[in-house]
């Protein structure tokens, strides 16, 4: 018995990895339940502003995303610095709006219609002629709820400074 | 144990945590943490029978909040900071001109609103105002209303009114919201400072 001892002692034994799955499943589930897909490749810099008395987004299927800001560093060339709007994947006019809202509702379950939300992602320091234009024509194709897109500030304080 | 020899053969698992670690690093890339959140706010219709004759309101039941291209706010006449706004909108709200409301601790001046069901806050704004600063504003209003309605819910109820339920408390939510109800309306904007 003491030969054998000696033995083990000298060679390192090797980790036991069978508990490796286990524990790379549970990150895997972790992250399979709290993803959402990354669903449009943003064209436009949204730099968010900040206000406290915000609500979630309840149900994701429900929501319809329209971007506005400017374009981004590798757009510039073609499309220049001037805030647009931006559908899905791609640049859009005021005009292609309202289409794209009657599509939307289109999309969705029969039920579901009244409840769709308008989720107007915008930069802060986009004029608001322009969120204007958005919301009359949110208007004309029926899409009366919105939400404007915030942030939680870290501190309240943080509201009141002129740089944001 | 002749049986134990037979059967079948345990399957490989060596290869589970590969292909758990692809999957793994396929939802670390397409994931996006970000929680959509922003403040929730309903559209008018548009309605052309009902604009034609609108119902007067009294000039001292109107709230007006003018912000400029250069971001400033003039709040019934008077230039405001951004930080004094929530508090002059409780004031108006929670006035209580005609005494009619009893839960409220206004003043009671003549000259602000008769009770928080008439009183009306009119938002304009330019058409080169910042949306950053648009939804500042915004978010100030809902806060003087969300602060009422707090205040409301701690002295009725003796519970913090943000705190609640909203399947649970689904009644006196309603209740809560009904006496301070939100009246904000916003004029088309302006077109001078662009």
């Amino acid at each position: 018995m003491a030969v054998i001892k000696k033995k083990k002692d000298k060679a390192l034994p090797a980790v036991n990895t069978s508990a490796l799955p286990d524990i790379v499943f549970m990150l895997l589930f972790f992250f399979m339940v709290a993803t959402v897909m990354r669903e449009v490749d943003l064209k436009v810099s949204v730099n968010k502003p900040q206000a406290t008395e915000i609500q979630k987004l309840e149900r994701k299927s429900l929501v319809t995303y329209i971007y506005a800001g400017s374009p981004r560093q590798k757009y510039q060339d073609k499309f220049g610095k001037t805030p647009r709007i931006q559908l899905n994947d791609a640049f859009a006019s005021i005009d292609d709006l309202q289409p794209f809202v009657i599509q939307e509702r289109e999309a969705k379950a029969e039920e579901d219609r009244p409840m769709m939300t308008m989720s107007i992602k915008a930069d802060k320091s986009v004029k608001m002629g322009l969120i204007s234009d958005i919301k009359l024509e949110l208007r004309k194709a029926q899409a009366y709820k919105i939400n404007y897109s915030s942030l939680q500030p870290k501190n309240a304080e943080a509201l009141y400074s002129s740089d944001n | 144990m002749a049986r134990n020899k037979r059967a079948i053969p345990e399957i490989n698992a060596g290869s589970m945590a590969d292909i758990a670690f692809l999957l793994l690093i396929f939802y670390l890339v397409t994931t996006t943490m970000d929680t959509d959140k922003g403040i929730n706010r309903k559209l008018p219709p548009i309605d052309d029978e009902l604009v034609q004759d609108p119902p007067p309101i009294k000039e001292r039941n109107i709230f007006t909040v003018l912000v400029n291209s250069n971001d400033q706010l003039l709040v019934e006449e008077e230039y405001l900071e951004i930080s004094e706004l929530r508090a002059k909108a409780m004031e108006f709200i929670d006035n209580n001109g005609d005494g009619s409301c009893e839960y409220c601790q206004g003043y009671g001046v003549g000259t602000s609103s008769d009770n928080p069901d008439k009183a009306v806050i009119s938002l304009q704004n330019d058409r080169g105002t910042s949306y950053g600063m648009y939804v500042k504003v915004q978010n100030e209003l809902v806060a003087a209303y969300e602060d009422l309605r707090e205040r409301y819910a701690e002295e009725e109820y003796g519970r913090s009114y943000r705190g609640m339920d909203p399947e649970e408390d689904k009644e006196i939510i309603k209740e809560i919201k009904n006496a301070y109800q939100q009246k904000i309306s916003e004029a088309e904007p302006l077109n001078i400072g662009g």
